[in-house]
């Protein structure tokens, strides 16, 4: 964890297609921030005030469910990015999230990060060209899941 | 890529008996059986290639090939991982040591693992697809030094529905990237959670320099493929292995035509460039 913020955002898959000056300030907004294993980085409900690359490790999207506890959604891995709901409002996280082992990451500010989207389109289209296809796929991912593809055959007669 | 055997081959048209020697049971409802000849062997299985398997009385259904025999073994037993779903397989899920059933084989294209070497070999399996390409793994750790990184990314429902797992704990200790994800955790998993293509994201491979072997649900298959080929790895370098129902086995009765291919014969492994276009048909 020697290397400059920017050359490490750099090497994650987010980075690629942003220009260096795009990039430059991004990662003026952000710092490097670890987590221990089992920790809580956010809670259903919060305030989305931030957003994480995951530079090494894994964590695991939760949600609570009366009588069953917190109920994994999702794991999430390296070079994975980790919350978009600081990009609307209300601005509060829809699922909480706990590291599996130690997590390494680079977090940004997400009320600086909007003003910059703000400021700027080109940076702010920037940015959602990026986070678009984070979204698009979690939701293949998860529209996947619900066909249920490993579950047993339907029995039906032999053609 | 591969050559096909099927219609020429002793053991094509007559099933030949074999007796189950050993069981175990992978999951509540997968068996892995292993099976020695009676009478007279059938000519080797590669891996990829399948058998059509007879339970005596009730029918016939294609199974691949599961697992590659150990070097001390005898070359002519067949391994076979089957999952009960039907009046056939429910029977052969039944089938205990000494009794006896008949397999004709083998049949179809291989996996074609030889033409891997020097590439990093990702292995991407989900359900009952980590059979087909579990002699893949043992075929690459034989002959370690051929080979450049290898990775095998797994896809189950639940921790319980998960295949091999002193193979894959054997695998990891032995130097192969092994991610393991499932849909539904289950209290105290503490391993992936989400479907496997998005596990080719964060794997280590050189796209450029990599072979990937995929098996399991057509859509499964789809979503990796192209996780795959988006990392750069060439389509034709990815290989599926297509599972449509089979009849014969042996390209004669045209039950398992898709699109040009009657796939007990060109297929089941195929490669991606040459399957994507025909996933979209309707199976006849
Ligand atoms: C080349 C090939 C290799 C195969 N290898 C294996 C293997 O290693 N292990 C294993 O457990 N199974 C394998 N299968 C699938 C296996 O052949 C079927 O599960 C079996 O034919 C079902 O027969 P049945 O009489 O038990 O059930 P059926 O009553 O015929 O079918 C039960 C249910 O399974 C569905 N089904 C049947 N065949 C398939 C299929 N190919 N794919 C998806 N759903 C199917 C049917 O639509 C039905 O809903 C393979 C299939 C092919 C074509």
């Amino acid at each position: 964890m020697t290397a400059p913020l920017l050359t490490r955002v750099a090497r994650l898959p987010f980075a690629s297609g942003f220009e260096p000056a795009q990039l430059r300030r991004l990662c003026a907004t952000g710092r490097s921030a670890a987590y221990r294993p089992g920790e809580r980085i956010f809670t259903e409900g919060g305030a989305a005030d931030r957003f994480w690359l995951i530079e090494n490790g894994r964590v695991a999207l939760d949600l609570r469910v009366p009588g069953r506890g917190d109920q994994v959604i999702e794991t999430l891995a390296t070079g994975a990015v980790l919350g978009w709901s600081w990009l609307h409002p209300p601005y509060r996280w829809q699922f909480g999230c706990e590291t599996r082992g130690p997590v390494d990451t680079v977090m940004f500010d997400a009320a600086a990060v909007r003003e910059l989207c703000d400021a700027d389109p080109a940076f702010g289209y920037a940015m959602l060209r990026r986070f678009v296809p984070v979204i698009t796929g979690r939701l293949h991912a998860t529209r996947l899941r619900l066909l249920d593809l490993y579950a047993a055959p339907a029995a039906k007669a032999r053609p | 890529m591969s050559t096909s055997l099927a219609s020429r081959v002793t053991g094509a048209e007559l099933p030949l008996p074999y007796r189950v020697i050993a069981r175990h049971a992978d999951t509540d409802d997968t068996v892995t059986l292993e099976l020695a000849y009676e009478t007279a062997p059938l000519p080797a299985f590669a891996p990829g290639q399948f058998a059509m398997l007879t339970a005596y009385g009730i029918g016939e259904v294609p199974i691949s090939l599961s697992g590659l025999p150990a070097p001390h073994e005898t070359a002519r037993r067949l391994t076979h991982t089957l999952r009960a779903v039907g009046a056939v397989t429910r029977a052969l899920h039944a089938a205990g040591p000494g009794t006896v059933i008949g397999v004709r084989g083998p049949f179809g294209t291989t996996w074609d693992v030889p033409s891997a070497a020097g590439h990093d070999v990702v292995v991407v399996a989900g359900g009952i697809g980590l059979a087909p390409v579990r002699p893949i793994v043992q075929a690459v750790l034989a002959e370690r030094d051929r080979y450049g990184e290898v990775v095998l990314l797994v896809g189950a429902r639940t921790p319980a529905d998960l295949l091999y797992r002193d193979d894959l704990d054997r695998w990891a200790a032995a130097g192969v990237q092994v991610g393991v994800t499932v849909d539904r955790p289950a209290e105290g998993w503490n391993g992936h959670v989400g479907v496997v293509p998005a596990l080719v994201a964060s794997a280590r491979f050189r796209p450029g320099r990599s072979v990937g072997f995929v098996c399991g649900p057509e859509v499964m298959m789809r979503f990796t493929a192209r996780a795959l080929t988006d990392r750069g790895v060439p389509a034709s370098r990815v290989r599926v292995s297509l599972e449509r129902n089979m009849r014969c086995g042996a390209g004669w009765c045209g039950h398992c035509q898709l699109g040009p291919l009657l796939l007990c014969r060109d297929g089941p492994v195929v490669d991606y460039a040459r399957a994507e276009p025909l996933l979209d048909v309707r199976e006849l």
